[in-house]
């Protein structure tokens, strides 16, 4: 017992003077025989002995207790009502070095704050929280807290707190003892002297679980507020230990301390000039070529979801590129992705692209009959539209574009992939317009495509595309070149 | 660095990654996921921490976490999303933090839709949350830009110790373009009034709360200060065809890309018109604004939101010539050729080129 006395000086992790709080420096702002004093008291001497001082940092709620670092000579940080949880995790994880103190009141942890405290508690975060339950709001005045007890009058349950309006007290330690991931959960109660040093005992030792680098610790103080209950502090002692000592019964509802396992320290950071790599940005100096024609293709893909849509102006795009044009490649999404129909607008052209929307095609890949229907009537005069059927659907007559007919769905079914019909219309595109090399396509088919097997069967699309084109071209079109 | 086709929201967190962002806590939501989704890969692998918030609302306060303990750090949302992170940006900016925020904004009110708005506009731009701050905002309108404005986002959240937003609509972010990246040599130093946990930063606090009238007006006066520092030196636009502009449009965004088309073909009908870009929102180019209306005979401002831009073009003009306002929304973008039907309807070419003569 004797290592847990409560000393009487002032701990080291308090300041000696409460400059920060201006006037009466000397004494702190809460009210005589309030549980937050002691609490404070119990957190500093705990934080002496473990010898964290430097470590520490402290995150104050929105509650009687915001001004904590008026009286912490630690790293302070202030939150947000109920986000204090949150708040620790963004400390804690950039550093893991430091000692994370979340300290929050029952309005701020059981009420606005149940979510970041569950999820905080559920992700392991290594950090300790101070929870002090004084079963009412007391900074803003006497409202009914989710901890207050069932018929408690209050400013806010002016007839008691009422199961059926109110809803039941919340328990916090057993709500969170129903996750996996915390080391230990401790509810103690500031209702005696004994209490405090079983008070004082728990917080030391959620303190250096954090220490030994185990997870989330929290420890429930049941506290007293002789303010608001309007009770005088012995009073309000004696209601802490058997109002609300009988309501949240104290005891120790987990400890994993013996078997948790530490979290694992974070790899080293890698040095700054891997960085570029390490992220997938594999381009080098390699000079890119000066665009070789004068091309402004305003390219509009269209087809059902899964035929390729996105993939094949990625590729066109990706050839564009490397082959030293300016590129834009913009899909659709949203509504029209729910209907399953996909398209996609890419540019490719000697000058910086505008506008990456493509409204008047000048290149239409229509994939199925209703992105014909669709999009053929925006097409520019004499540009190209490509159609995957064996022949032009009626009512899609258009004298002014150059428009083709070619099955190749069914011509990728030939060679074994249906999946491929899109790049089978990309080889027939080589062959009926002036785009970009075929060079250039299989230079961005080898960057996209990672798997081998897909890879050589596109490129078996591509020469089976560029054969129905050059039929065409030869036979009926003769606008090939 | 040669250029690599990048998908916009991609963009974003490679140059946040290289330009030393090592915190990203978000949530997901169309169309701003690819950011989060490329955050959990990359941010790891460059020592970072990447965590999967429970909220938006848990995402920004984490944010502030991370930024009051001296990291550069980061978030992305869209609409809904950054709604609920009002209250924490307020935070930041009252604690002056710098983070950079990135709204990929979608169509709204409420659930709306996933398509892409620029209704955000003023929930960005005049700050959403409560309490006298301002949030500078940067409107990339290409994938090079939002890169390119990512990476001047984190220097200026650090420069201002200020939430810096990057407000893009869905277009921009889902969108592939060639973007060259810019790798850094070094990397900024942990700010020396971060929280730590360390003997040097034990004395520390981030806080916005100041109790006594007198102390919060002179912290509110000093973040005014800071703001027209900003208003100052961070302006930053891009005039496009101006010098003769009859007509003055205006418009960020993906808008910014259509109106350059629009500007190409209204002259082509005999429209003098020019385009005024507004990269930076907060500060806003008023006196770009302004300095264009001593030649031009009106502007035309078009969005996608019903009229939140356009408030700015006025009150820059203070009165000086006409704005008309075009806007398309609900996941509507407008085409060049509607945007271009829209002037002729408004000012006739016979019109612009009588008052072109009369200049002569
Ligand atoms: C978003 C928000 N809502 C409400 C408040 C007002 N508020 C301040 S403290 C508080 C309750 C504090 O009660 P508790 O957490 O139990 O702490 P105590 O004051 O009793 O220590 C409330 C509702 C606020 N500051 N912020
Ligand atoms: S109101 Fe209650 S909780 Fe607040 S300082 Fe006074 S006694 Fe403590």
């Amino acid at each position: 017992m004797s290592s847990y006395a409560i000393s009487h000086e002032r701990a080291h992790a308090f300041y000696d003077h409460f400059e920060r709080k201006g006037e009466l420096p000397h004494q702190t702002h809460y009210c005589p025989g309030c549980g937050h004093g002691i609490v404070h008291k119990l957190l500093a001497s705990a934080i002496d002995g473990l010898g964290v001082r430097d470590r520490t940092v402290l995150v104050s709620p929105v509650g009687c207790s915001v001004f904590a670092y008026y009286y912490f000579d630690t790293g302070n940080v202030q939150a947000a009502h109920g986000r204090a949880p949150a708040v620790a995790t963004g400390i804690k994880r950039s550093r893991p070095d430091s000692i994370v103190v979340a300290y929050q009141g029952d309005g701020d942890l059981a009420a606005i704050g149940t979510a970041e405290i569950i999820h905080a508690a559920n992700r392991g975060e290594s950090m300790t929280v101070i929870f002090v339950n004084n079963g009412i709001y007391g900074m803003t005045g006497g409202q009914m807290a989710p901890t207050t007890p069932l018929g408690k009058q209050s400013t806010t349950s002016p007839g008691g707190r009422e199961k059926w309006n109110d809803g039941y007290p919340v328990h916090v330690c057993e709500l969170l003892n129903a996750l996996d991931a915390p080391v230990y959960l401790e509810r103690v109660s500031l209702g005696d002297n004994k209490q405090i040093m079983q008070a004082a005992k728990a917080i030391r030792r959620a303190l250096e679980y954090q220490v030994k680098g185990l997870g989330f610790s929290l420890v429930e103080v049941l506290s007293p507020c002789p303010t608001i209950w309007k009770l005088t502090p012995v009073e309000a002692q004696k209601f802490v230990r058997d109002e609300m000592g009988a309501l949240f019964v104290p005891g120790c509802v987990r400890d994993r301390g013996k078997e948790a396992e530490a979290r694992p320290a974070r790899a080293a950071a890698p040095a700054l000039a891997d960085v570029p790599r390490l992220i997938g940005l594999t381009s080098g100096e390699e000079a890119v070529p000066a665009a070789e024609r004068d091309l402004d293709l305003r390219i509009k893909i269209a087809g059902f979801g899964g035929q390729g849509v996105l993939m094949l102006g990625e590729v066109l795009a990706e050839a564009g590129l490397e082959a030293g044009y300016e590129v834009s490649w913009l899909p659709s999404y949203g509504p029209e992705m729910r209907s399953g129909t996909s398209n996609c607008h890419v540019r490719i052209g000697r000058h910086p692209v505008d506008s990456p929307l493509v409204s008047r095609p000048n290149v239409l890949l229509a994939l199925n009959e209703p992105s014909l229907r669709k999009f053929l009537p925006a097409v520019e005069p004499g540009g190209v539209a490509i159609y995957n059927g064996r022949e032009v659907p009626e009512g899609c007559e258009r004298d002014d574009v150059r428009l083709a007919a070619i099955p190749v769905t069914a011509i990728a079914d030939g060679i074994g992939a249906g999946k491929v019909a899109n790049i089978v219309m990309l080889g027939a595109l080589l062959e009926l317009c002036e785009v970009v090399d075929e060079e250039r396509v299989r230079g961005a088919l080898r960057r996209l495509i990672h798997n081998d097997r897909y890879y050589e069967l596109d490129l078996a699309a591509l020469e089976r595309g560029r054969e129905e084109g050059r039929k065409l071209a030869a036979e009926a079109y003769g606008w090939g070149v | 660095m040669g250029k690599e086709l990048t998908k916009g929201n991609e963009a974003i967190v490679k140059a946040a990654v290289l330009a030393g962002c090592r915190a990203f806590y978000g949530y997901p939501i169309t169309p701003a996921s690819e950011i989060a989704e490329a955050a959990a890969k990359y941010l790891p692998a460059a020592g970072g921490t990447f965590v999967q918030a429970e909220s938006e609302v848990a995402a920004i306060n984490m944010l502030y976490g991370g930024a009051a303990a001296g990291v550069r750090a980061m978030t992305a949302s869209s609409g809904p999303g950054i709604s609920l992170m009002q209250e924490g940006i307020s935070y930041i900016a009252g604690a002056e933090l710098p983070c950079v925020i990135a709204d990929i904004m979608r169509g709204g009110p409420g659930l709306g839709n996933i398509a892409p708005e620029q209704g955000d506009y003023n929930q960005v731009v005049k700050g959403g949350g409560h309490g006298n701050y301002r949030t500078l905002v940067v409107a990339p309108y290409s994938v090079q830009e939002m890169a390119d404005l990512t990476t001047l986002a984190f220097d200026l959240a650090d420069r201002y110790r200020n939430p810096v937003m990057v407000l893009a609509d869905g277009f921009i972010g889902q969108m592939m373009e060639p973007v060259e990246f810019a790798p850094r040599a070094v990397l900024p130093e942990a700010p020396g009034w971060s929280v730590r946990g360390t003997a040097e930063t034990r004395a520390n606090l981030v806080s916005s709360i100041h109790l006594e009238p007198d102390m919060l007006e002179r912290h509110v006066r000093k973040l005014e200060a800071k703001y027209r520092e900003a208003e100052r030196n961070e302006v930053r636009w891009e005039n496009w065809r101006t010098e003769d502009a009859e007509i003055v449009l205006v418009g960020y965004g993906i808008m910014g890309r259509v109106l350059k088309s629009v500007v190409e073909m209204a002259r082509a009908a005999g429209i003098r018109a020019g385009l005024l870009r507004p990269i930076t929102l907060y500060p806003f180019p008023a006196a770009q604004v302004r300095e264009l209306a001593r030649r031009a005979r009106a502007f035309a401002v078009v969005e996608l939101s019903t009229g939140q831009l356009v408030d700015d073009v006025r009150l820059a003009l203070e009165g000086r010539a006409p704005v008309e306002f075009f806007s398309r929304v609900g996941g509507n973008v407008p085409s060049a050729e509607e945007v271009l039907e829209f002037l002729e309807r408004t000012f006739s070419a016979r019109h612009a080129r009588e008052e072109v003569l009369a200049h002569v």
